[in-house]
């Protein structure tokens, strides 16, 4: 599966005016991965991007490229093209000449200029266009243009920071499996830029998750989801009810005073930990046979589901169900060993996982990536 | 209240226009009075155009216009990116410092360059005044007009578009003239545009950098008049008046024309 690698990050260090914007930071990427950094804003995401691409220089550590230290390489030099986050078409330029711009630049013959103009705007969807103005087009014809520019340069890694960010929903779904059909055909690197979780889960090979300046996991989508190694990431990808809980022994962890079988060993023995329980894992049954009784408190209509929010003993969980279950009415949950995810604490401890203030969350965050993420994960196992 | 103000805008005009009317219509009077019409003729512009002082006046000023026009359009543009470049707040310091001249009466920039062009001369035997203190006053008065135009059309420029060719393989000098040009050419022609009115009118500072040997035409008009004041000088006014006339509606069109680019580019 690992083929070699492209791209190789070691200890890159990056400071402005003071302040660590990346701290430390390895990342192996392979050639021909789809590969996406994922967080929040300030994270370090773009940062990271700019180094491979040349437009900023760490203050330590080193950057490889198919082997050789690209410290010394200036952008222009370089066998990577990026998308930038609003495009940057020359606006003086029509189609045809942003996308042959790169290849004028190399001196390329003009025969074979026109042919890979035609060839990329076809595989872009614009055929035809390639006399228009740029300010003559949509937001998202214009995003194919920066696409097939970057691409008329025949990089071995495309650098995509935020492409979709400026387009509405549904541009932006069907962009993604554009994008994702793209690097399939061509089997180029793409290392892509998004704080959009259900992006990074449907698109990617693999999802690095950073915060703070810092990786704080790297794997399959899948595994980001099921596996999430802290609070951060199992916040931030999907909705987790993260708890305090006790690791007994093997296979055996311990909260709200009960005890749970579950999948997970190698902890030390009564080794505090973080439970994380997914909300669309929770089966409810009547509360007289449940492992730990609730009470509704808020129900939300999501169109798949219902989002329910239910108090254990001041501790409020949120629950996915296809069931409604009114406000007030006492709950019974059972879980089973593989609904339970058990995580070494961290410094998130504590942070996330908690719905009692869920009001104000919920308008923090977009409402139909709660929705798409479900979707996505589905599409992936 | 209608009539009113179309009154007061008819003075307003009169008063603004009315002198340089009378001499428009004097300078193709076929008679050296200043007073009565005496018929059509255009013996001022032919014996204007015989006078070997005015003519090499008029030489000296359209070199020194044309050569500190590019010589300023280019550092005004180079300034202006490097105002750009810096920090927000020593930008704003550097950019008070570009506009103070502009305020600043001409008689104290005349002046003070003048003492400074003697004392270079008096210590290094450098720069006597003549056509290169006039030329380097023409420059230095005139670049802050071409920042003051180039550096709007930065600001709207998107800063990306320089590191988008840079990314496509531009070699960073190759990539400014390809992309970063084009973006703000309207300000640079503006600025240059300005440059060229502001050297071809000046009077104050020319007066006081020039030296004896390479007077420009308003220095020369101001020594002829205090001799003599003949019709030609009539010709030579409605001339230059004509000329800059061109120029400012000319630098009006400019920017009316790239002011929709400038709305469709904030609304981005």
């Amino acid at each position: 599966m690992h083929t070699k690698e492209i791209i190789s990050l070691k200890d890159i260090t990056v400071s402005f005016d003071g302040e660590k914007v990346l701290d430390g930071l390895n990342l192996n990427i392979s050639d021909g991965e789809f590969v996406t950094l994922l967080g929040p804003s300030g994270c370090g995401k773009t940062t990271t991007l700019r180094i491979i691409g040349g437009f900023v220089f760490p203050d330590s550590g080193n950057v490889f490229f198919d082997g050789k230290d690209m410290a010394d390489l200036p952008a222009h030099k370089r066998q990577v093209n990026t998308i930038f986050q609003r495009y940057a078409l020359f606006p003086h330029l029509n189609v045809e000449d942003n996308v042959a711009f790169g290849m004028r630049v190399q001196r390329k013959d003009k025969a074979e200029i026109r042919e890979t103009v035609d060839h990329m705007l076809k595989l872009v969807n614009l055929v035809g266009f390639n006399k228009r103005r740029i300010d003559t087009l949509s937001g998202g014809q214009q995003q194919r243009v920066a696409i097939a520019r970057a691409l008329a340069n025949n990089p071995r890694v495309l650098l995509l920071d935020e492409p979709l960010a400026a387009l509405d929903l549904k541009l932006r779904k069907d962009m993604q499996v554009e994008l994702k059909n793209i690097q399939k055909s061509l089997g180029i690197t793409f290392i892509y830029v998004t704080h959009d979780q259900e992006e990074a889960l449907s698109m990617s090979d693999t999802v690095v998750v950073m915060d703070n300046g810092k990786i704080q996991q790297i794997g399959t989508p899948q595994d980001i989801y099921n596996e999430p190694q802290n609070a951060f990431v199992a916040d931030f990808i999907g909705e987790s009810n993260i708890l305090d809980g006790i690791m007994h022994e093997d296979y055996l962890v311990e909260f709200f005073g009960r005890k749970f079988r579950c999948l997970d060993a190698g902890f030390d023995k009564k080794e505090p930990v973080d439970v994380v329980i997914r909300p669309e894992d929770i089966d409810i049954v009547p509360a007289d046979k449940g492992d730990l009784t609730g009470t509704v408190t808020a129900v939300t209509f999501k169109g798949v589901h219902f989002e329910t929010i239910v108090d254990f003993k001041g501790f409020k969980w949120m629950i996915q169900t296809t069931d409604y279950y009114p406000v007030d009415s006492v709950i019974g949950i059972v879980l089973n060993p593989e609904d339970i995810h058990i995580m070494k604490k961290s410094e998130y401890s504590g942070e996330f996982g908690d719905y009692s203030s869920y009001s104000e969350e919920f308008d923090e965050m977009a409402n139909p990536e709660i929705d798409l993420t479900e979707d996505a994960a589905e599409a992936e196992t | 209240m209608k009539t009113l103000s179309r009154i007061y805008n008819g003075i307003i005009f009169a008063f603004l226009y009315a002198p340089i009317l009378v001499l428009i219509v004097f300078s193709f009077n076929d008679s050296k009075s200043r007073v009565v019409w005496n018929g059509f003729s255009l013996r001022w512009y032919e014996e204007l155009f015989r006078d070997e002082e005015i003519l090499s006046a008029l030489g000296v000023t359209l070199s020194v216009a044309i050569i500190a026009t590019i010589v300023s359009t280019v550092i005004g543009t180079l300034a202006a990116i490097g105002i750009r470049s810096v920090n927000r707040r020593l930008g704003r310091v550097l950019l008070a410092v570009n506009n103070f001249p502009m305020v600043n009466p001409e008689i104290v920039t005349g002046i003070a360059l003048m003492l400074l062009f003697v004392f270079i001369y008096r210590t290094t035997g450098l720069l006597q005044p003549g056509y290169a203190t006039l030329l380097l006053s023409h420059i230095t008065f005139c670049i802050p007009y071409v920042v003051l135009q180039v550096m709007p059309k930065l600001r709207q420029a998107n800063p990306h578009l320089y590191e988008a060719a840079v990314d496509l393989g531009c070699p960073p000098v190759s990539a400014f003239f390809k992309v970063m040009v084009p973006e703000i050419l309207p300000g640079i022609i503006t600025g240059a545009l300005m440059a060229f009115t502001m050297s071809l009118d000046d009077f104050v500072i020319s007066l006081f950098t020039s030296g004896a040997s390479s007077q420009n035409l308003s220095v020369t008009i101001y020594a002829m008049v205090k001799r003599r004041v003949t019709p030609e000088i009539n010709a030579l006014s409605t001339l230059m008046f004509g000329a800059v006339l061109i120029l400012l509606v000319l630098i009006n069109i400019l920017q009316i024309h790239s002011e929709p680019s400038r709305k469709g580019g904030k609304s981005k």
